[in-house]
């Protein structure tokens, strides 16, 4: 009498994932904060975050009369006009559900210094603590707030990524972009040596002390260099701008671009564009 | 080497990028230091717990500053100790010459002590007749090339041993000239030798104290070398000399920052010695001084009690900040031109020398926040350097030139439709002159970035007139909180070129 | 006004205490001790821990059974060694039941030292487990610079006297029955040799005090779990 044949256990079929309804979306009411970089120089991180953020479910606007957080008078001691600027944006985001900017410092600035900046103005010190109640960095954001990691995209190469330190240390990013990265199809992330120390940027720090801030951006880029990756990202423009023009000046290839650009993928547009600083007829970093 | 001022901060800071030993001396620091902390606080789970339970106590102390101070005085009066209350830095060294002379001292030996420094004991001792010998290794060797310490708690870490064993032969002359001195164990088998002659040899030893205990009237000096201990042992008369806010209330709250300070000082779990010394020799002790001094200074800080920079108070002088700051680490602790660099000589220089003497001090800094983030007290350095800068920009003590652009700047960052005017001008300009390379080598009043980087060509249209252009008519208006009405499923607007 | 009014003048309105306030209220975490796990722990796990701590901070241990051995064993350490067979010896009287005086090939001599004397032998009030520090003070019978001066110092450690952490140390001094009434001249806790990373952040031992501290354990400790001795 033979053994009776052993048949392996039946896998369930996988059920796809149910596709979202077709309709009016009925996620919270984001006011983007574009920043002043991000407005001024690359709006393409706007046009990304902004698609990000309705791929999350949100319902995205963007106040016009937005201009700057502030930060530029309030580290350089002038609070009268730090404050007045703070007024305004308080004045123009408060209805919004959430107030969320690409950026570590700017989101910083409105979560810590304003309610600081504002304390002795009764009127607004209350406004104030509350715009800071909603206000979230981008990345940070998609992930602590709306739990969304369905990242749509691929960057199919390595990168490298820079933590910016108003992000990291007032915020406590670190290790949201790594999650979301994780998430684009083909991109290998090497991690930077020194991740965490600071790029030189500072805002006007730059400016002022442009022999010790190039001592700290030439560190930064030969730790990004000895990576061997071909891209590096981070969430604030400043740093990323900062990098690029180091790498440019030294001739390095390796490019640099706002994480959202990555994330956003095919969202917002058939191509990516150039990377900070490079021509528009250069590669796309995908190397 | 004359000595570097405050206000030169740029140029000492030039000089000091120059100095290739200087540099790799630095790098090696800063490193390590990275490298090592999250280990040896990692190895005490309760490290954060402890760093509250460390501010609570430094915050509770400061708040009732007299009444600690007063109780000290009289447990180290019960002891046999004496308590010299001294305003500045004049008080405390006329103080201490006296009781020098008192005991017909000729030679001092010295425990390492910033406090010592800010109030230029060395010198003026010396000037009055004193031998005064420097005994933690690190101070003695700058005491031979006549530097002062770049870090307060690893004095010489500026130097190479190339440097220091070049300063023994100069100075140890009576050894044989051809000697080696190539490896550091080498070096301090002599240090050693010279050293004890003068420990045995010194009338008076003069030691700092990291805290100072209001329960038993007790100093406590931490130190690996144990020089603290021959130091305050040997002699006839011990001195120390504190500064008001080292006190702490009892024996448990010293005993709590311990876990805390070597941590943070030099990645140690605790340093070799901690000496918990109480008054003068006790009746039928075998060693030990028959006297005890004990100088209790101000020297500015009853200024920082008062203010907003009372934070600052709970400074434990770990050097924790400076080892851990970009800023430091690219130019040294000589670079800032006080007795304090780094963070912490960001925020103290301008308290101790006045504000128009230091305010390039608390203007360098990016604000990257590394020293907050490992300061074992949590004190909240960059917003005091801020504060530091809103004094100094009150009192036009900053360049013109930045004052001027500044104001320009927020005048118009005021004034949104102004300012998107006058920005498309700008980013138009700028691009135009990148021509197609997608960044500039050279633009006229932006030196200070073009010195040590390309600046990146804008992409071209600013993002709010793009975002208003193409997603017609879902821009929000320019009443605060009414959204127009969002249509459903459509992305965002495509990026143009 | 003397200097002394002054300062505390200006502590008052800095902190808006007027004179004669008194002690301020005990703060909320006063009867908070906040002790680290690693100074809590069984006699077994605590002896366990300070050897291991001691070791990593080159500290030398060497086990006896009972007290009457350790002359023999510290003669036969510096022997092994090619240390000094002369040492400087703490006049503590518990010293003199160590077998110090009758060891052979060691010569002893008791009392305070000012540099002549290469090795010393010093009883010690407790060992701390958290950071395998010993607690040494002063007194008539211990003078401070044994612990300093020579190149070698030696320290008897009692097993039953191994503490988890340094208020349990503490203790030991407030506790009348080691030190009297009042607070030793030094309280201090001895963490390995000398050392020293002024010179380019190596590393070097013996500036200016001993070169090594070498510890003597003593007595055993039941495991508690399997029979075993510590």
């Amino acid at each position: 009498m033979t053994a009776p044949p052993v048949t392996p256990p039946v896998t369930p079929p996988v059920t796809p994932p149910v596709a979202p309804p077709v309709g009016p979306r009925v996620g919270p009411r984001v006011g983007l904060f574009a920043t002043c970089l991000v407005d001024l120089y690359r709006p393409s991180v706007g046009f990304a975050a902004a698609s990000l953020l309705e791929q999350a479910g949100c319902d995205v606007a963007v106040p016009r009369a937005q201009v700057c957080c502030g930060q530029p008078a309030y580290n350089a001691g002038d609070r009268t006009n730090a404050a007045a600027i703070a007024r305004q944006t308080i004045d123009l985001f408060e209805g919004f559900d959430y107030i969320v900017a690409p950026s570590g410092s700017c989101a910083g600035m409105l979560r810590h210094h304003y309610p600081d900046l504002l304390s002795d103005d009764p009127p607004y010190a209350a406004r104030a603590q509350s715009v800071a109640d909603k206000t979230w960095e981008l990345i940070a954001f998609l992930t602590d707030v709306r739990g969304w990691t369905d990242i749509d995209a691929s960057w199919p190469a390595s990168v490298t990524y820079h933590d910016a330190c108003s992000g990291l240390r007032e915020l406590g990013i670190k290790d949201q972009p790594r999650q979301l990265l994780d998430q684009v199809e083909g991109l290998e992330l090497h991690e930077l040596e020194a991740a965490d120390v600071c790029c030189g940027f500072g805002g006007t720090f730059c400016i002022k002390y442009p022999e010790v801030s190039g001592a700290m951006v030439d560190n930064k880029v030969d730790d990004i260099v000895a990576t061997g990756a071909a891209t590096v990202l981070s969430g604030d423009l400043g740093c990323l701008m900062n990098i690029a023009g180091r790498l440019s000046r030294r001739g390095e290839t390796v490019e640099a671009r706002h994480i959202a650009e990555i994330l956003a993928g095919p969202a917002i547009g058939t191509t990516i564009g150039p990377a900070i600083g490079r021509a528009a007829n250069s590669g796309d970093g995908k190397g | 080497m004359a000595h570097q001022t405050s206000l030169d901060f740029s140029k000492n800071a030039a000089r000091a990028q120059a100095d290739a030993d200087l540099q790799s001396a630095l790098a090696k620091l800063q490193r390590d230091t990275r490298l090592a902390r999250p280990v040896i606080t990692g190895r005490l789970p309760e490290f954060e717990d402890l760093r509250d339970r460390a501010v609570a106590i430094k915050d509770h102390t400061l708040a009732n500053l007299d009444h600690y101070l007063e109780a000290f005085e009289a447990n180290v009066t019960d002891a046999g100790g004496h308590v010299h209350w001294c305003n500045d830095a004049g008080g405390a060294r006329e103080t201490i010459l006296q009781i020098c002379r008192d005991t017909d001292a000729k030679i001092v030996g010295k425990g390492k002590s910033m406090v010592s420094e800010e109030i230029a004991l060395n010198d003026y001792l010396i000037a009055h007749g004193l031998e005064v010998v420097e005994t933690d290794l690190g101070e003695y060797i700058l005491q031979l090339r006549e530097e002062t310490p770049s870090h307060v708690v690893m004095p010489a870490i500026h130097l190479k041993k190339e440097q220091i064993a070049e300063t023994f032969r100069d100075h140890h002359t009576t050894l044989d000239p051809d000697r080696p001195l190539d490896v550091p164990s080498d070096m301090t088998e002599e240090a050693r030798t010279k050293l004890r002659e003068k420990f045995l040899a010194a009338d008076v030893g003069i030691t700092g104290a990291n805290m100072l205990i209001a329960e038993t009237g007790s100093i406590v000096v931490v130190t690996n070398e144990g020089n603290g201990d021959l130091t305050q042992t040997l002699p006839r008369v011990h001195i120390v000399i504190a500064a008001i806010e080292k006190v702490v209330p009892r024996v448990e709250d010293a005993l709590s920052i311990l876990r805390i300070l070597a941590r943070s000082a030099t990645g140690q779990e605790i340093t070799c010695y901690t000496t918990f010394a109480t008054g003068p020799k006790r009746p039928d002790d075998l060693d030990g001084p028959e006297e005890f001094h004990l100088i209790l200074l101000d020297n500015g800080r009853t200024k920082l009690l008062e203010g907003e920079f009372r934070d600052v108070l709970r400074c434990i002088r770990c050097g924790a900040c400076q080892s851990a700051c970009p800023v430091y680490g690219a130019v040294g602790g000589h670079a800032y031109g006080g007795v304090y660099g780094g963070p912490i000589g960001a925020v103290l220089t301008p308290a101790l020398d006045g504000i128009d003497k230091a305010w390039p001090l608390p203007e360098a800094s990016s604000f990257c926040g590394n020293c907050e983030a490992v300061c074992p007290m949590r004190i909240p350095l960059p917003g005091l350097m801020r504060r530091w800068r809103d004094i100094a920009h009150k009192e036009k003590l900053n360049k013109a030139g930045a004052r001027r652009g500044l104001a320009l700047w927020a005048w118009a960052a005021q004034r949104p439709a102004l300012y998107r005017f006058g920005a498309r001008i700008a980013l138009r300009l700028l691009k135009t002159l990148s021509g197609r390379r997608g960044y500039l080598r050279r633009v006229p009043l932006a030196g200070g970035w073009t010195t040590a980087r390309d600046l990146p060509a804008p992409e071209g249209g600013t993002f709010i007139d793009r975002w208003q252009k193409e997603s017609r008519g879902k821009t929000q208006s320019n009443t605060a909180g009414n959204t127009a009405g969002n249509t459903a499923g459509n992305t965002a607007g495509k990026t143009g070129s | 006004m003397t200097a002394r009014d002054d300062i505390l003048g200006r502590i008052r309105t800095a902190t808006n205490r007027p004179e004669g306030a008194g002690p301020p209220p005990a703060p909320e975490y006063a009867n908070r001790p906040l002790i680290p796990a690693r100074a809590r722990g069984t006699p077994a796990e605590l002896t366990r821990r300070f050897i291991a701590m001691a070791i990593e901070v080159d500290i030398s241990i060497d086990r006896v059974a009972e007290a009457g051995g350790i002359g023999a064993a510290i003669a036969a350490w510096l022997s092994a060694e090619g240390l000094p067979d002369r040492a400087v010896v703490s006049p503590d009287p518990a010293m003199d039941a160590y077998g110090l005086d009758d060891a052979p090939g060691l010569t002893i001599h008791r009392g305070a030292t000012w540099g002549d004397d290469l090795v010393s032998i010093t009883p010690t009030i407790a060992g701390i487990a958290e950071t395998g520090s010993i607690m040494v003070t002063t007194g008539p019978g211990t003078p401070y610079t044994l612990n300093f001066l020579p190149e070698t110092h030696i320290a008897i450690v009692h097993v039953d006297r191994i503490v988890g952490g340094y208020e349990d140390a503490w203790a030991r001094v407030r506790s009348n029955e080691e030190t009297g009434a009042a607070l030793p001249r030094t309280v201090t806790m001895i963490t390995g040799p000398s050392r020293s990373s002024d010179i380019e952040r190596e590393v070097t031992v013996g500036v200016h005090g001993p070169k090594r501290l070498h510890i003597v354990l003593v007595g055993d400790i039941e495991s508690g779990t399997d029979g075993k001795k510590i």
